[in-house]
Formats: C-alpha cells, sequence, structure tokens
C-alpha cells in the first residue's frame, strides 16, 4: 500500500532522513519505533505530505503521492496525534464528522456514521452533543481516533496517539485499535517510543534510529534475532523475556480438553499478563475461556517456557 | 423576569427615555439654567444626532475591522511573516499617539465634514483591533491546526472555521476597546464639522451654556455605556463554548 | 546571483514607498500668504534635492546585501540621514523663497514630505530591529534618530518654515500652552498615585472589593472624556456657588479644577489595575520564603514584593501617562488651556499650522514619556535578570 523509494529530508541543513526504503503492506499495522529524533514521526508525516520529502519516492496504493493533490490525498487518510487536538468550538459530533462533511456527505450519512464511531469506540452515544472540555482525556483521544475514521479511510496514521493518556486508558485504547483494525483490515501505521506498546499492538516492526531503518520486521524477530548491538540494547536485555511473553496469547497457549474450576482468564490475554496473575493467585494452573466465554482449555505455568517456538 | 433585573435594558430604556424626553424638558433646564436664552438644545434633533454619532463610529470600526483583520492575517501567513513587526511597532507608536490628533491632522489632508472624522475614526480604531487579531490567531492551539491540515482542510477554510473561529473571543476584546475609543473620538468629531452627540457638548462648553452640554454630555454618556455592555454580551457568547 | 531584495520584503517594499512618496507626492508646498492654499512643489522643484539620491541610493543597493548586523547599521544610518536631509532641505528652501518673495510666503512640508519622513522612521525602526535584541538599546537607537533633526530645528535653520513662523507669532501662547499642559500632567500623576497606590494595595488580596472598586472605575472610563468634562461642570459650579472659599483658590466650574477631577478619574483605572496585576503576579514562593526568613510585613512587601512588582506598576504610570497627555489636549474644550487650545483654535479658523504646532508637542510628548518610562521598566527587568 505504502512504499518509500530512497526517500531523504533535510531540515537546517541536517539529514533528518536517509536513504529510506520501506514497504507497508495493505491490511498491516505497522510500527514505528525509536528513540527521539530518530525520525519516525517525520517519516509518518511524508506519507501524508506534513513534511514533504526532499529526494526519493513515496507511493500511496501505487501512485506517487507529489503528483497527488495534497488535500484529496489527506482526505483519504485518516490521522491522529498524541495531543488530540479537538477543535473546542465544536461539538463531538462535529469534530467527528469533519472529513465527511469536507468530502460532502449529506447531514444525515454523517449522523449515523458519528453514532456507529461513538458505539465502535465504547463511547455513550449521549456525548455527541458534548463540547471536548467536558470529556476525559481516555474520551477525547477516543473521539479522536473516531474522528480519524470518520470517512472509512484506506490507511490510517498514528503519531504517539496514547502518550499523553494515563496508563489505565492507554492499555485500554491499545486494545481497542487493535480490535477495531483485526475487525476492518484496515492498513495502520502508529508512531510510538513505548516498546511494550509496540509489541502489543505490531504486526510489522520498523526500528529507526538516526534517520534509518535499523530493523523491520515481525516483532518477534526484532526480539529474537536483533540485527546489531543497538537492537539488543533497545529491546532491553533484562526485559527480553517478559517481551517474548508478551507476544504470544493465553488462547493459543492453552491446551485443550482440560478443564479446572477457578476463575477463568479470557483467552485474548497476553502470556505476560498470564504471568502476572500465575503469581498473584499463587498457582500454577489458569482456566481460559473464549470471547463467548465458553471454556477453552487450561494454561500451565510450566508452558510459558516453552513459547519460543508458538505464536 | 430576568430582563427586569438586566442592566443594559435599563440603560437602554433610560436612553430611549431621554430621547423622547429631552425635547420636551425645555422649562426644566430653563428652571435650573435662568441666566440662559435658550435652555434647550434645538437645532438638530437628539434622534438625529444619535443616529449620526453612531454612524460615524459603525463605519470607522467596520472599516477598521476589514483591514485590521485582513492585515492581521496576512502577517500570520507565511508569505507575510516577514511583516509582522514592522506591523506590530505600527500599531504600538500609533497608539501613543492621542486620538485627537489623529482627528485634527485628518483635516488638512481631507477637509472639514464627516470623511476626516471616519478617517480618523478608522485609522485610530485599527490598532486595537490589529492587536487583538494578532494575540487571538497566536492562541489557536498548535494542535488544531496540525490537525486541520492533517485531516484535508484547505487554506480558507481552515482560516475561517477554526483560526478566526477560534480567536475570535480575543478578536473581539480588541473590536470593544476599539469602538469604545472611537466613541469617545467621534464625541469631538464635531470639531472637525462632523455631527454627533457632542455637538451640543461643544457648541454648549464655547458658548458657555451648561444646559446644552448637559443634555449632550448625559446621552453620550448612556451610549458609551449601552455600547460597552453589548459589546461585552457579544464576547460572551463568543467565548461560550469554553464555558 | 541570488536576486537578495526578495529575502528583505519588508525593507523592499519600504524602500519602495519611500521613492514613490519622494517622486510622486509633492515634497514640500508654497502659498503666497496665508489666506492662499499652497502650491505644491515636487522633488525637482526644491534645489539641491539632487542630494536625496545619495541615501536613496544607497538604501537600494542595500538590499542587495545579506542581512547581517553591519548592514543593518548602515540601513539605520541612511534612513537617519534621509530623513535629517529631508528637513534641512525643507528648512533651506523656505529661507531662499523667504528672501526672494515676500515675507507672507508660507513654505510647508507636503504630503510627499510627510510620508517619506513616516516611511523612513519605520524603516529605521525595522533596521534597529536587527540590529540588537535588547529593548533599552532598541529604545535608545530609536530616540537618536531625532539627534539631527533637532539640532537642526535649535540652529535656527529651519525658522522661515511656516510652522516655525506660527511659533514666533505666537511664543509666549506656546510656552503658556506647554507650561499648562505639563501642569495638567503633573496635576494628574500626584492625586492619581496617592489616591490609586493605597487603593490597588488595598484590594489586591481581597477579590471581593476589587470587584466593586473594577466595576466603578471601568463605568467611568467607558464614558468619553468631553462628556466627563461637561458633566462635572455643573455640580462643580454648584458647590462652588455654595462654597465662595473654593472660588478664592481657583477653583471654578470650568478649567483646571473639573479638568483636574475628570482627568485623575480616567487615570485611576490603568493604574489600579497595573498595581493589582503587579502584586498578583509576585510568585507565592517569593512570599513564603521571605515570611521564612523571619521578615516583618513591611519588610516581606519592601524587598520580596515591591521589586517584582514594580515593572508592572511602571508599565501601568506610562500607560496613565500617555494617556493622560492625550485627553489633556481634550480639556482645553472646558478652559483648562494646555497645547490644546491651540489645536482647537487651528482647527476653528481652518489654519492647519497651529494645528500643528498643537499636535506635534503632544505627539512628541507622548513618545518621549514612553520610550522613556519604556526604557526604564527594561533597565530594572535587566537588573532583576
Amino acid at each position: 500500500m505504502i512504499e518509500f523509494h530512497q526517500v531523504s529530508k533535510v531540515f537546517a541543513g541536517k539529514e533528518a532522513i536517509r536513504n529510506l526504503s520501506l514497504k507497508i503492506e495493505k491490511g498491516s499495522f505497522t510500527v514505528l519505533i525509536g528513540t527521539s529524533g530518530s525520525g519516525k514521526s517525520t517519516t509518518l508525516k511524508m506519507i501524508n505530505r506534513l513534511v514533504e520529502h526532499d529526494t526519493g519516492e513515496i507511493r500511496f496504493a501505487g501512485e506517487a503521492i507529489e503528483t497527488m493533490d495534497a488535500r484529496a490525498l489527506r482526505r483519504r487518510i485518516g490521522y491522529a496525534i498524541q495531543s488530540i487536538g479537538l477543535f473546542p468550538h465544536w461539538n463531538v459530533a462535529k469534530n467527528i464528522g469533519t472529513v465527511p462533511s469536507l468530502l460532502g456527505w449529506p447531514q444525515a450519512k454523517i449522523t449515523q456514521r458519528v453514532e456507529e464511531l461513538l458505539a465502535l469506540l465504547n463511547l455513550d452515544s449521549h456525548l455527541a452533543t458534548r463540547m471536548p472540555h467536558q470529556l476525559s482525556g481516555g474520551q477525547q483521544q477516543r473521539v479522536g481516533v473516531a474522528r480519524a475514521l470518520a470517512a472509512d479511510p484506506e490507511l490510517l496514521l498514528m503519531d504517539e496517539p496514547f502518550g499523553a493518556l494515563d496508563p489505565v486508558n492507554r492499555l485500554a485504547l491499545q486494545h481497542e485499535m487493535l480490535r477495531i483494525q483485526k475487525m476492518s483490515g484496515r492498513t495502520v501505521v502508529l508512531v510510538t517510543h513505548d516498546i511494550d506498546e509496540a509489541l502489543t499492538l505490531a504486526d510489522q516492526l520498523v526500528l529507526m534510529d538516526g534517520g534509518e531503518i535499523v530493523q523491520q520486521g515481525r516483532p518477534i524477530d526484532l526480539l529474537t534475532q536483533p540485527v546489531n548491538g543497538f537492537a539488543r540494547e533497545f529491546f532491553g536485555r533484562s526485559e527480553l523475556g517478559v517481551r517474548l511473553l508478551a507476544l504470544g496469547r493465553a488462547g493459543s497457549a492453552a491446551r485443550r480438553g482440560e478443564w479446572l474450576d477457578a476463575e477463568p482468564i479470557a483467552e485474548s490475554l497476553t502470556l505476560r499478563e498470564a504471568l502476572s496473575q500465575f503469581i498473584a493467585r499463587r498457582t500454577d494452573k489458569l482456566p481460559v475461556i473464549d470471547q463467548q466465554q465458553q471454556p477453552l482449555g487450561v494454561l500451565h505455568f510450566s508452558d510459558l517456557l516453552r513459547q519460543r517456538e508458538a505464536s | 423576569m430576568r430582563l427586569l433585573r438586566d442592566p443594559l435594558y435599563w440603560l437602554l430604556a433610560a436612553f430611549l427615555l431621554l430621547l423622547w424626553g429631552l425635547p420636551h424638558s425645555g422649562p426644566l433646564f430653563a428652571h435650573w439654567f435662568p441666566q440662559l436664552e435658550r435652555p434647550l438644545y434645538q437645532q438638530e434633533s437628539f434622534w438625529r444626532l444619535a443616529l449620526a454619532h453612531l454612524a460615524l463610529v459603525v463605519s470607522g470600526s467596520l472599516l477598521a475591522l476589514l483591514v485590521g483583520v485582513g492585515c492581521a492575517v496576512f502577517a500570520t501567513r507565511h508569505a507575510g511573516r516577514a511583516f509582522r513587526p514592522l506591523l506590530e511597532t505600527v500599531a504600538a507608536a500609533g497608539q501613543t499617539f492621542p486620538p485627537v490628533a489623529v482627528l485634527a491632522i485628518a483635516v488638512p489632508v481631507m477637509g472639514f465634514g464627516a470623511t476626516p472624522a471616519v478617517m480618523a475614526l478608522f485609522l485610530y480604531g485599527l490598532l486595537p483591533i490589529l492587536q487583538g487579531t494578532l494575540a487571538g490567531l497566536d492562541s489557536v492551539p498548535a494542535s488544531n491546526r496540525e490537525i486541520a491540515v492533517g485531516l484535508g482542510m484547505g487554506p480558507w477554510r481552515r482560516l475561517w472555521q477554526i483560526e478566526l473561529a477560534l480567536a475570535a473571543p480575543v478578536i473581539m476584546a480588541g473590536v470593544r476597546t476599539s469602538v469604545m475609543i472611537n466613541i469617545g473620538t467621534a464625541t469631538i468629531a464635531s470639531t472637525v464639522g462632523a455631527e454627533s452627540l457632542g455637538s451640543p457638548v461643544i457648541i454648549g462648553l464655547s458658548g458657555f451654556n451648561t444646559a446644552y452640554v448637559i443634555q449632550g454630555a448625559l446621552l453620550v454618556a448612556l451610549l458609551a455605556l449601552i455600547c460597552d455592555r453589548l459589546l461585552e454580551r457579544v464576547q460572551r457568547k463568543l467565548s461560550g463554548y469554553a464555558q | 546571483m541570488l536576486f537578495r531584495p526578495r529575502q528583505q520584503p519588508v525593507l523592499l517594499v519600504l524602500i519602495a514607498l519611500i521613492t514613490l512618496a519622494l517622486f510622486a507626492l509633492p515634497l514640500l508646498s508654497f502659498a503666497a500668504n496665508r489666506l492662499v492654499s499652497g502650491l505644491p512643489l515636487t522633488l525637482w522643484q526644491v534645489t539641491n534635492s539632487i542630494l536625496l539620491f545619495i541615501p536613496l541610493l544607497w538604501l537600494w543597493q542595500s538590499l542587495w546585501w545579506p542581512p547581517r548586523r553591519i548592514h543593518a547599521i548602515s540601513v539605520l544610518l541612511a534612513a537617519e540621514v534621509l530623513l535629517a536631509l529631508l528637513i534641512w532641505l525643507a528648512g533651506q528652501q523656505a529661507t531662499q523663497l523667504a528672501n526672494s518673495g515676500s515675507p507672507l510666503a508660507r513654505t510647508a512640508f507636503g504630503s510627499g514630505l510627510w510620508c517619506a519622513a513616516a516611511l523612513a522612521l519605520l524603516l529605521a525602526a525595522e533596521a534597529v530591529r536587527q540590529i540588537t535584541r535588547s529593548t533599552p538599546w532598541r529604545i535608545v537607537l530609536n530616540l537618536q534618530i531625532w539627534l539631527l533633526p533637532l539640532a537642526l530645528l535649535l540652529s535656527g535653520h529651519l525658522d522661515r518654515l511656516s510652522l516655525l513662523k506660527e511659533y514666533a507669532n505666537r511664543t509666549a501662547v506656546f510656552d503658556a500652552a506647554f507650561t499648562q499642559h505639563l501642569w495638567l500632567l503633573g496635576g494628574t500623576l500626584l492625586p492619581t498615585i496617592i489616591i490609586g497606590l493605597p487603593l490597588g494595595l488595598a484590594i489586591a488580596r481581597r477579590p471581593r472589593w476589587q470587584n466593586a472598586a473594577f466595576s466603578v472605575l471601568n463605568l467611568i472610563q467607558t464614558v468619553p472624556s468631553v462628556a466627563l468634562f461637561g458633566l462635572l461642570i455643573a455640580p462643580l459650579a454648584g458647590l462652588v456657588a455654595h462654597f465662595p472659599l473654593l472660588a478664592r483658590w481657583g477653583i471654578s466650574g470650568i478649567g483646571i479644577a473639573p479638568a483636574l477631577i475628570a482627568l485623575v478619574l480616567y487615570a485611576l483605572l490603568p493604574l489600579v489595575r497595573s498595581v493589582v496585576a503587579g502584586l498578583q503576579q509576585v510568585p507565592q514562593e517569593v512570599r513564603e520564603t521571605a515570611r521564612g526568613m523571619g521578615m516583618s510585613a513591611w519588610q516581606q512587601f519592601w524587598h520580596a514584593e515591591l521589586p517584582l512588582a514594580l515593572p508592572v506598576w511602571l508599565s501601568g504610570l506610562r500607560v496613565v501617562v500617555v494617556q493622560t497627555v492625550g485627553l489633556a489636549v481634550v480639556a482645553a474644550l472646558i478652559g483648562a488651556g494646555g497645547f490644546g487650545a491651540i489645536v482647537f483654535q487651528g482647527l476653528l479658523s481652518s489654519a492647519l499650522d497651529l494645528v500643528l504646532l498643537g499636535v506635534i508637542p503632544v505627539v512628541a510628548l507622548a513618545v518621549i514619556f514612553d520610550a522613556l518610562l519604556r526604557l526604564l521598566s527594561a533597565l530594572l527587568e535587566r537588573r532583576h535578570d
């Protein structure tokens, strides 16, 4: 869906992006990760031309973006940022309906779409008439995401969208994002500096440093086969094991056909969260239920050690 | 019943009452000022003077609004950025000039009458609006600007629906200052040949007719208070979304 | 070669406008006597006007230089020379015309000269902005532009200009107006500070009193000045009628008494507002530290709060001074004298020079006081950093 061919960008005499080549597949959840100044935000902003690239070519759905009208391009791409940026003088419904009304949708269609999106993001429908300052931080960012999705864009760009939220909201929204992406099969490109967030969300992970790509691939590949010292250090030597656990799900590691009478855990829980449960409940076996609340199997503590090959 | 407690409606009522009642108050002023030959200003009807006063202020301020907002918008765009310090210098320096001076200087350029008055009101009223618009546009959060571009809004739509809409309360504060100064300057506009509610005051002062002075002064003071209250209400309404 | 003028759009526009003003508009206007309206004299008709090309061409060529400080200084110098040259040429032409013609002839600045002079000042201000970022230096540099013109004025070179002839005819009136205007200013400042400072200090910690005080002061501020002057006449005259002692002190319904009362009332709002604002912006930690060090309430105020509040107070004083200088002009309408008397007399008799004779000193006073107080504020803030 998106292709970068040898793209460079110079800011005030310094090369912010150096000879970048990247391919983002349709329907994937790609996370750009790196330290501050690594160029990940700049790379993201080059896709919707908020930052114009200097050399090289960027293609969106096969077309070179330089030849496209910038405004039309941006209306096809959803955009959400850390500071959320809800327009304070418009209510929630009007904020969400920004791009649809730019595209000239009839009011009835916009209203219906707003209702759909509020439901999708687990927001109460009466919030539609509220003003942004009346919402909490978590609710505001959900509206921000709803706004980005309003015109059903082919691509969603997110620049550290959960960075300003408290940990509880951040986790909740990360899971929402995952659910929404899997449901719609939309292409998402997200920038973050939070490693755990990246590992939770990504099916393609791109590690950047100094304006260049250090390594890209599946999260498990970057964790288990780091290409250099920087990559190894980045994912944390002491945290490595726990992070690997975060890549697995209780549902896939549970032993089928067994059952236990105890409080069950959900199949969507990561193995890292399951580890927490094991330790907190001082047990080495936990029952697992699926999304329909039906018994799935039992997860054994010892199985946690055997997760490398799976997932 | 809220209407009864609203000071604006009382002021408006008092003003209209005076406008209607003053022409009939000849005997009252004759009693207060027995030494005056003509205790009641009758050269022009007070209605006409009030309307003339408002006409001067409205035309001067409207022009100032258009040009002031226009210049400030230009100075906050990429193309006009270089001119911003100059504009700010002009606005600050211009306000050290007394408004009277601008009025007086307009005469040799444009003669006597309403034209130099409107020109002076326009020039002097420009400055607070310029400052207000610059401050207002600056106060638009950067996140809103970024999102507006990122979602695909064009520059004119961004300017009108986002930037000016969010800057409106601060711009209104500048407009309010500008209009209030203009009301004051329009009061002395009769010294350059333009009619206003200040005419009876000035004629009264030069002719030692205190009755004229009081009649004019009461009306113009009420007019000023009413306009101030009205503009404050508009300002509060514009900031309403933040409540 | 890089087309550099595009890098300096402001300078380009200003220099282009100056050139336009000098060539398209009349530089001077000449009238055979007071009653006849002036004939325009263009650039070419003024002797030695060719000298203007020196600073003008220098300014044009400076557009091709990169924006560095040394070049900004040269632009500033060229603008100053241009201004001084314009004034000098005007004075010289006036002298020449007076010597060759009748002594009643009046030579005055034309629209071209006014525009070019104003634009040259803006050009200089822009150059000063590029030369330094320090506020005190900017103020000083902007003030020193007037040194040459002032020297020309004092040397008597400009005495044949109509404006100065007007001054020569009315020197006594002018001096009286000057003194009276200064009396009005001083007579306003003193009571304003005596009333306003304690008032501000008293209400700074009491929000409810603040609301009441500011409502009243705002009310006064809304009323146009000439209306307030007018409304004070009758009650004051009534008061004087009842208490003849006041009349013996020189107070009457019109004149300086109602003017001062009104001027003080107008000055109170900005002053009290700035006293309160100045105290409110003193950080809480500073107050607590002073208290923690065992200072008495008076010492806390003197050592901790006063120095930090002073810059804001000075800025309020500056607003009051500039406002009062302007309003005192209007006070002439109720017989308080001052430069306003000259201005309104000029308007009444359609004598432009008289109007200018009144307006220019008022503007000069306002600008000078504003600059000096800004300088003082900036120097004080410097000392704190």
